[in-house]
């Protein structure tokens, strides 16, 4: 079940955004996010905003959706250019999911084409597509390089079958390390995604899944905690008692593992859930969303923020098909953030950062707190000396908790 | 039988001769008020169509919970053998924390219909009732109720209650105030066997004050029976022990509804208004006499009704102490039991420490607190008032744990009631196993019937004031029932257990017990603050100790994991809600040094278990 999308306010139908994105927008990096909203089989533990063919009601849409998501494409360049936005080149592209490798690769070619061809990409760009291990063949992956991707992320989750059986995933173990190495092959960066504490994954289990991830030596890691999301079959199943819940000491304790092995393969943790080769090779679409850069994001249900701007596009993938059909902007709602909310988010986004927040852009409450951070373990303090504010390992794991101490009251 | 009345008695002109006040006492429940629905539909003072169950119970609180909090008196006609009668009933509350509205509206009255339920035989506030009208002087009428319950013994009852008063079972009438069975021979019997008042109608005025309300439209209306001489409207009153002097604005009775008079003349019973606005100044056991023409003697009053347990109440939101100051001040203009005064917790903030007569006092206290001035509360672990004498032979009183002295203490004294349990015969074992694992000595024992006995101890109030009863109730399959009235003090074993957060005192946790259950107190309230506190960033010591001596410990384990570790996308706003939520948590949070602590688990450890269910009892 999609989770809920937040209240806002009304999103006018042009898509035309307020004067304030224009402040600064010469220092801003600009970006696109593509969703693609469709699995082969829904995970117990999603939420996110995905379909299967089946609660579509037949394949249809899945056939029209890159010309639909190259329709608001258009209307994004229109919007923006209408909003006297200046023209930027991309200088990310992620295609998330759902399962984006679900649909076939020229539809992502066709949609990233278009898009560059109105944008153009800065040089360097980085240009990402999530995927299952099960839906993608050499060629699919040869096809997506050579049309500009130059980056995947797997949905490995774990190595241990009956972790995945839990996670209810149809690829086997064994499907990684052959994908990782088709990825090499048409010449993608290679990231795997990992979840840890998923209820029955032992220990041993979870040291399994690092160090055989670890194995195929990925350039990029990401690591999260199971998230038992409200509406989901896997809060319905430990409601009912059919698998036992989440331990929090549990995930402490796998983080704390996943932190050391993946430090001691040569990957730096420059996120509280991600860890890459080199700093090159950190995703920087992702580092985007946490510095409060411009992107557009297109696909129902997808995010967007420009400049204090963040909106959202209505979730399901027909009411948002119809939207542009007839020319109207899909956007559900948005959020027009004052300057305290967004200090807010800025502290609460960069505080988890490898690189940190810079101590005295904290009000007094904030820079009076780190002193008290310090003593408790949870700031490094050699880099608090020099002005940045940077979590320890236990910090990272406290990282909210922080998070609330340095806010202004 | 008694035909309804064709014309009533006028008030400030009715022959002390045609007069009888009596009021209704019985054991909780067993159908006062039913019984006075009955007689004032019978002698038509309330139509049969405006009759509602328990007519006299108006408090939304005493609605709700079936019973009687305050008493009500009302003036009714009666017709007997041509003649007709004023008969002035007072329905009082049968729970022992309210026995002292029945003390005032006994000296109201020469008689009392002693009421029992069929069902149940004599109980515990059956006795301490009788007891209290043999000590008035007031003739008794005793009575059966409930007879249309299937379950009802009214021989084996009737020959129960002949024992007790002494008369023949045959005298004993039987009623039902549900069916109303018997109601108009009662009514008769009242006009026919009790005494009518006597005093000297030439003599200067005196009328005892018996009760005295706050109401927000007329201001206090104070209740009287008038024993010599005469009131009326507009003359200018007295109030023998202040001396402050009022104008008379109303006089009249209530018939239900309050009906302005011409005056009250000897043995009437009735209201007066003055225009005060503080019950403090229309004293319940005062004498009102007439200032042109004063009495030199008062009558003889009664004892302030004295608070017996103590706990303080906290505004959830240190903001609302003004509300809370102000709903306190109103409801004593109410509640001449009420005493309180202002406090400081370092845990709580700022509140009240509050005396009340009982748990079901207090509770109703706080309910009316929250329900009527829109306040949440806290209310601290109730307890007794101890009398400490240090070394230097200084005493002090201590109704608040947090104030007992750590200094050099010589002796510290509690206070003792005398209890009657009253019960089957096949329980005196477990009553005696309770009783004296509650420091209880025994004073005696008799047969009530051949299988009902009267058990008497001594024992501490703080033994039996908060889980004895309940306790009492379950080992007795719910057939004892408990009175108790004050009896002096004791010096005792006692000690304060104090509880610590991380090695901060709480000083809304402490409590004061007896040497032997300090440590069931400690072992119990570290417990509890485990579950409820949730884990910190830093390791939390929970102890419990007297004075320097750690008795009890826990330990709540830090917090290892605080952070959404999964990929939200761009869904910052979903993000920053979560965070402004718990940042909204936080603020609800009381810290006790570096310790947040929810203000629920604050509720949850303050809550005694014996505290829930305590509506009836
Ligand atoms: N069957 C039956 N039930 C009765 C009779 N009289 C009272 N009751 C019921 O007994 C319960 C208690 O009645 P009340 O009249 O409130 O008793 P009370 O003595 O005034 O109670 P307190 O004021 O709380 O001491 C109610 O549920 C009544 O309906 C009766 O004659 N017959
Ligand atoms: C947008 S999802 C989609 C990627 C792709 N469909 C897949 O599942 O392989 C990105 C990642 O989020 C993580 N994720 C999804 N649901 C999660 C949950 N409830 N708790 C923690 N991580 C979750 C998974 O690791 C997943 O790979
Ligand atoms: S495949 Fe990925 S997006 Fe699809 S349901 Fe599973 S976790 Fe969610
Ligand atoms: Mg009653």
């Amino acid at each position: 079940m999609p989770s809920v999308l937040p209240l806002g306010d009304p999103a006018p139908a042009d898509g035309i955004l307020p004067p304030q994105v224009l402040d600064g927008v010469d220092s801003r990096k600009f970006g696109l996010y593509v969703h693609i909203p469709f699995c082969a089989v829904r995970c117990g533990y999603c939420d996110f905003n995905t379909y299967t063919a089946t609660e579509l009601g037949g394949g249809a849409s899945q056939d029209a959706y890159a010309s639909t998501a190259i329709s608001e494409v258009e209307f994004a360049v229109r919007a923006m250019e209408a909003s006297g936005l200046p023209q930027r080149p991309l200088s990310t592209v992620f295609f998330g999911g759902g399962t984006p490798t679900l649909l076939p690769a020229e539809d992502l070619a066709r949609i990233l084409t278009a898009a560059v061809g109105h944008w153009g990409l800065e040089p360097g760009a980085e240009v990402t597509t999530e995927a299952n291990p099960d839906s993608v063949t050499p060629e699919s992956l040869q096809l997506l390089a050579d049309a500009g991707f130059t980056r995947i992320s797997f949905g490995m989750q774990s190595a241990v079958p009956h972790v995945l059986k839990v996670l209810d995933r149809t690829h086997t173990p064994s499907r990684v390390p052959l994908v990782v190495q088709w990825a090499r092959d048409a010449g993608l960066a290679v990231s795997l995604d990992l979840i840890y504490g998923t209820p029955g994954e032992s220990m041993a289990d979870w040291q399994t899944s690092l160090e055989t991830a670890l194995s195929y030596g990925p350039d990029h890691i990401s690591a999260y905690a199971l998230i038992v999301e409200e509406g989901t079959k896997l809060a319905a199943q430990i409601r009912r008692g059919e698998v036992p819940g989440i331990d929090d000491d549990d995930h402490a304790a796998k983080y704390e593992l996943a932190d050391q092995l993946i430090s001691a393969a040569g990957l730096d943790w420059y996120e509280v859930s991600n860890w890459s080769r080199t700093p090159e090779q950190a995703c920087k679409h992702n580092l985007a969303y946490w510095r409060g850069d411009d992107w557009w994001g297109i696909g129902p249900g997808a995010h967007s923020h420009m400049g204090g701007v963040r909106w959202w596009n209505v979730k399901h993938p027909t009411a948002y098909a119809n939207r542009l059909g007839s020319g109207v902007s899909p956007a559900a709602g948005r959020e027009t953030l004052d300057a305290g909310t967004r200090e807010v988010e800025r502290i609460m986004l960069e505080a988890r950062l490898g690189t940190g927040l810079q101590v005295d852009a904290l009000d007094k409450v904030g820079r009076h707190a780190v002193a008290g951070l310090i003593a408790d373990g949870l700031v490094e303090p050699g880099a608090a000396f020099q002005g940045r504010l940077v979590l320890t390992l236990k910090g990272r794991l406290l990282a909210d908790a922080v998070v609330r101490r340095i806010l202004p009251d | 039988m008694s035909p309804m009345a064709r014309t009533a008695p006028v008030p400030a002109a009715t022959d002390p001769a045609i007069i009888r006040n009596f009021c209704i006492i019985a054991h909780i429940d067993h159908g006062k008020s039913t019984l006075a629905d009955r007689m004032l539909q019978y002698t038509g003072v309330v139509k049969s169509r405006d009759m509602k169950a328990q007519y006299l119970d108006r408090m939304d609180i005493e609605r709700e919970r079936g019973i009687t909090i305050k008493s009500q008196a009302v003036r009714m006609p009666w017709e007997l053998d041509g003649t007709s009668y004023a008969l002035n009933m007072i329905d009082t509350p049968g729970h022992v924390d309210f026995t002292y509205e029945v003390s005032r509206s006994l000296a109201a009255c020469e008689g009392a219909v002693l009421l029992v339920d069929a069902a149940q035989g004599i109980e515990a506030q059956t006795l301490a009732n009788l007891y209290l009208a043999m000590e008035n002087n007031l003739s008794i009428i005793p009575v059966l109720n409930k007879i249309d319950l299937p379950a009802a013994q009214p021989e084996k009852y009737a020959a129960e209650l002949a024992n007790l008063i002494g008369g023949d079972p045959e005298d004993v009438l039987r009623v039902s105030g549900k069916t109303g069975v018997g109601v108009e021979a009662l009514l008769d019997k009242i006009v026919r066997d009790l005494p009518a008042p006597v005093g000297d109608p030439n003599a200067p005025a005196r009328a005892m004050i018996f009760d005295s309300v706050y109401d927000t439209y007329r201001g206090v209306v104070t209740y009287v029976r008038v024993v010599d001489g005469m009131l009326h409207p507009r003359e200018r009153i007295q109030m023998m022990s202040t001396r402050a002097t009022h104008e008379l604005l109303e006089i009249g009775v209530s018939s239900p509804e309050p009906t302005p008079s011409k005056g009250l003349g000897v043995g009437e019973v009735g209201y007066l208004i003055t225009g005060v606005k503080d019950v403090r100044q229309s004293k319940v056991g005062d004498t009102v006499t007439n200032l042109a023409k004063p009495a030199a003697e008062s009558l003889a009053g009664y004892a302030d009704a004295k608070p017996m347990v103590f706990s303080g109440l906290y505004p959830l939101d240190g903001t609302d102490y003004p509300v809370l100051r102000d709903a306190l001040e109103k409801l004593m203009l109410n509640d001449a039991a009420l005493v309180y005064e202002p406090e400081t917790s370092a845990a709580l903030g700022f509140g009240f420490r509050v005396g009340f007569l009982g748990l079901l006092h207090l509770e109703i206290t706080r309910e009316r607190l929250e329900r009527e001035y829109n306040l949440d509360l806290i209310s601290t672990a109730p307890n007794v008032e101890y009398e400490v004498t240090l070394e230097d032979k200084r005493v002090i009183h201590v109704t608040n744990p947090s104030e007992y002295p750590t200094g050099k203490i010589s002796e510290v004294r509690e206070p003792m009631v005398s209890a009657t349990i009253l019960a089957p015969n096949e329980f005196v074992g477990a009553i005696m196993e309770l009783c004296q694992s509650r420091r209880g000595i025994m004073g005696g024992m008799d047969y009530l019937s051949e299988d009902r006995v009267e058990i008497r101890y001594r024992l501490p109030l703080a033994e039996i004031v908060f889980d004895f009863f309940d306790i009492l109730k379950s080992k007795t399959r719910g057939y004892g029932s408990l009175d108790w009235k004050a009896d002096g003090e004791q010096v005792a074993d006692l000690v304060k257990v104090d509880i610590m957060l991380q090695g901060e005192q709480v000083d809304a946790f402490s409590a004061i017990t007896h040497r032997d259950k300090a440590y069931a107190y400690g072992v119990m309230m570290t417990g509890k603050l485990r579950e409820l506190i949730p884990r910190q960033q830093f390791e939390v010591p929970i102890q419990a100790a007297i004075g320097s001596r750690i008795i009890a410990r826990e330990s709540i384990r830090a917090i290892r994991k605080d952070v959404l570790a999964k990929c939200y996308g761009g869904d910052i706003t979903r993000k920053r809600k979560l965070l402004e939520k718990q940042k909204e948590g936080k603020k609800r949070m009381k810290m006790v040094g570096r310790v947040e602590v929810p203000q629920e688990a604050f509720i949850a450890a303050l809550t005694t278990d014996e505290s829930k269910d305590k509506a009836k009892k």
